[in-house]
């Protein structure tokens, strides 16, 4: 959701004629919003800029995103950084990320339960607009 | 960081280079479609889609523009800076990049809390980077204030009420470029 909503921003920033870039991870909610230039790094969601600690590949991500701000002549373009999150097992995360099995329906469940009845209480209380 | 770097084992028994599938990176609208169902969530979140997409150009050289920065991510409750609005509910903020440096708060976020942390501050709101890249010349400045807005599941709040804020801010502030992260 946080990739929807700067997405969003980005588009009224672009047509209020402020040019943007957009580092992030989730790359089919970017795109289908539809942003001007956008850098994207395969890494679970939280470090879109760089893995925790390195600051020559957090540099490496920003540099990218300065020179889509000076080279792309055209909205819509992307740019993937070569960064691996795992290089032994970089499927392992992916497949644990939002996953859904027998093992945890009943979790789920109840926590959307929990969720639903903290939203109810909320706008009761005019705190809506919690995420 | 070699620029090479890439997975050279197999794993979890599918390789990683050559055939597969279904696509490497995460679709993160598929995955939410089955995890909200789960969660008793009979309708499908609508995600916002648009084929048309703006492009304004750069108005003058990097070195001269200064950039804004812009985050989903907010200061805990209680402990934002003056000036700043209480966290909670949620709204667009405007805040001194130094009063930042200490991070700030994303455990209310949907990011991926199993695999990784959000305790290097770069990592999703590279205010240091960004000043090294002022200190050398690479852009013109780094705006004194960054910019907040919030996650929100209405793509209207966002259009219309927190969009149009921020812009203001940045405007008030000479912002000429926007470096947006989303977490």
């Amino acid at each position: 959701m946080c990739h929807q909503t700067i997405g969003l921003i980005a588009r009224h920033l672009e047509e209020a004629g402020i040019p943007t870039v957009v580092a992030g991870s989730a790359r089919d909610i970017v795109e289908e919003c539809g942003v001007a230039r956008f850098v994207f790094t395969d890494f679970p969601l939280g470090n879109p800029t760089g893995k925790p600690g390195d600051a020559d590949m957090q540099r490496a991500i920003v540099s990218t995103g300065l020179e889509l701000l000076e080279h792309a002549w055209m909205p819509r373009t992307t740019v993937q950084t070569p960064f691996v999150w795992d290089a032994d097992d970089n499927d392992g995360w992916r497949d644990h990320f939002m996953r859904v099995d027998d093992s945890n329906r009943a979790a789920l469940a109840a926590a959307g339960e929990a969720r639903r009845r903290d939203q109810a209480a909320a706008k009761s209380d005019g705190r809506a607009r919690t995420s | 960081m070699a620029l090479t770097e890439r997975p050279q084992r197999t794993t979890n028994g599918r390789k990683p280079d050559g055939r597969r599938a279904h696509r490497s990176y995460l679709s993160y609208i598929d995955k939410s479609r089955e995890y909200y169902a789960a969660h008793g969530y009979p309708q499908p979140y609508q995600w916002a889609y648009s084929h048309e997409v703006a492009f304004a150009p750069l108005p003058k050289p990097l070195s001269e523009c200064t950039v804004g920065l812009v985050t989903t991510s907010f200061f805990e409750k209680g402990r934002e800076p003056a000036g700043v609005p209480a966290a909670r509910p949620k709204q667009p903020y405007a805040a001194r990049c130094d009063d930042a440096l200490a991070g700030l708060y994303n455990s209310d976020l949907f990011w991926d809390k199993d695999n990784t942390h959000t305790e290097d501050l770069d990592t999703y709101l590279p205010i240091n980077r960004l000043r090294e890249f002022e200190a050398e010349g690479r852009i013109g400045a780094l705006s004194e204030r960054f910019y907040g807005i919030p996650t929100d599941y209405s793509h209207r709040r966002t259009q219309r009420n927190d969009s149009p804020r921020i812009e203001e801010w940045m405007r008030e502030d000479g912002v000429d470029v926007a470096f947006l992260v989303p977490l």
